[in-house]
């Protein structure tokens, strides 16, 4: 067995609060949406104005649970997490061109992937809003919202897919899940893919 | 995003989180501009990868599937009836069979939805009004028809003379063949120069009336006379 000393604290109790509940948002309007938008599942679940409801309300909890663990969780740390993902160092260049090299305690593909899906997030709410507004008002309806927020749907899918096939799957990285869970990764691992991250801490 | 001014920032650390950020937010909403032409402009492309997929798995030829109501209603030949009341002459109730031996009608034309996306070339199979109403015989003053769905509380209006436009039809074939349930069977209204919510599906029941009372989405205020490309703000 492990000891304490061969931990480190990877994601703090508000970076897991916000990442699971997006994640667990995403996955219930990914749910609910696939029904309002594939036909075969449109027509064997019907119920097309309670789906609707629900996915509509599920964007709602969606934002305002994030907003929500923004305003009571550590805003300090979140702020410094903001400028980890934000900056990238020549490090970070060469890796994203596959050199290897040392990273932090987010690699240069994670703080993309960051970027992305909080991009996807502001996309998918204002598109999800004016489809609901242009319903309501004919002034605010655009004839490529729909385009826009079924390709958002696509893309994400994407990113998802890649993201749960290197946090549960891929053997050199699927310990990674373990920081984003418990919040501790072992630091022999840590070492290994986030060498500079233990340097800065230590 | 509200970062702090870096402070003692090495010199080679660049924002590219930021960057990406902006970058991709900007060009998605500038997208609400120009993702719809240039969506269609791809679709030619799209296509064959859409086919290669099991059927309703993406929206098939760009279909989607709108109902108002909790289930789908179910067509059942032996029990189906067609209803055509009102200010005519000889109220009548049509079966399936009647409704098939009426004489029919063929075109090919696209079907634009109020929300953005359009589907090419559709077969429809059906008859014209003028034959339906030629059943029934409307009286002097009649102007309007109402479409009642099975699918309550949807409802919609075509005055006679939009019902009677050349392409304007009582659709019971699509693509070759009998109407599929989600798309309204057995039978649709087709009137392709209009939004799609004034082509009502699972049709039972049409009303010719003096007046047009207002059809489900124009009680939420949606336009009654629904021209593709000169209403609903489009």
């Amino acid at each position: 067995m492990a000891s304490e000393a061969d931990y480190v604290v990877r994601f703090s109790r508000t970076e897991r609060a916000l990442h699971w509940i997006h994640a667990s948002s995403f996955l219930a309007l990914l749910a609910s949406g696939l029904v309002l938008y594939v036909p075969s599942l449109s027509e064997r679940v019907a119920r097309r104005p309670l789906v609707k409801d629900v996915h509509v309300y599920t964007a709602i909890a969606w934002i305002v649970l994030l907003a929500l663990v923004v305003a009571v969780g550590d805003r300090r740390g979140l702020r410094g997490t903001l400028r980890e993902l934000d900056l990238f160092d020549e490090d970070d260049r060469l890796w994203l061109r596959r050199v290897p090299r040392p990273q932090g305690r987010f690699n240069a593909g994670q703080k993309l992937n960051a970027a992305l899906t909080a991009s996807f997030a502001v996309l998918f709410s204002v598109s999800g809003f004016l489809l609901w507004l242009g319903e309501r008002d004919t002034r605010f309806r655009f004839a490529s919202t729909i385009v826009l927020h079924d390709g958002l749907m696509y893309a994400s899918l994407a990113l998802l897919l890649g993201h749960l096939y290197l946090a549960v799957l891929y053997p050199a990285t699927r310990h990674s899940l373990r920081g984003m869970t418990v919040g501790t990764v072992r630091r022999d691992w840590a070492l290994r893919h986030h060498a500079k991250w233990l340097e800065e801490d230590a | 995003m509200p970062l702090d001014a870096p402070r003692e920032t090495p010199s080679d650390l660049r924002p590219y989180g930021r960057r990406s950020f902006l970058g991709v937010t900007a060009v998605g909403l500038s997208s609400l501009l120009w993702a719809r032409p240039v969506w269609r402009s791809l679709s030619g492309i799209a296509r064959p990868v859409e086919n290669a997929l099991p059927a309703g798995l993406v929206p098939s030829g760009g279909w989607r599937i709108y109902t108002v109501a909790a289930t789908m209603p179910r067509f059942d030949p032996k029990t189906w009836r067609l209803r055509i009341d009102g200010l005519v002459e000889r109220p009548v109730t049509l079966t399936y069979h009647d409704l098939l031996g009426l004489p029919r009608a063929e075109q090919v034309s696209d079907f634009h939805c109020v929300t953005g996306w359009t589907v090419r070339h559709v077969h429809w199979g059906g008859v014209r009004f003028r034959d339906l109403l030629a059943q029934a015989r409307p009286l002097d003053g009649a102007r309007v028809l109402s479409f009642v769905s099975a699918e309550r509380p949807y409802v919609d209006t075509l005055t006679i003379e939009q019902a009677e436009l050349p392409d304007a039809m009582l659709a019971y074939e699509m693509d070759g063949k009998p109407l599929r349930r989600e798309h309204g069977a057995p039978v649709r209204v087709v009137i392709p120069d209009m939004y799609g919510y004034k082509n009502v599906k699972w049709v039972e029941r049409i009303v010719v009336g003096r007046s047009a009372g207002a059809g489900y989405w124009e009680i939420q205020g949606y336009d009654v006379n629904a021209w593709v490309g000169r209403s609903n703000g489009l």
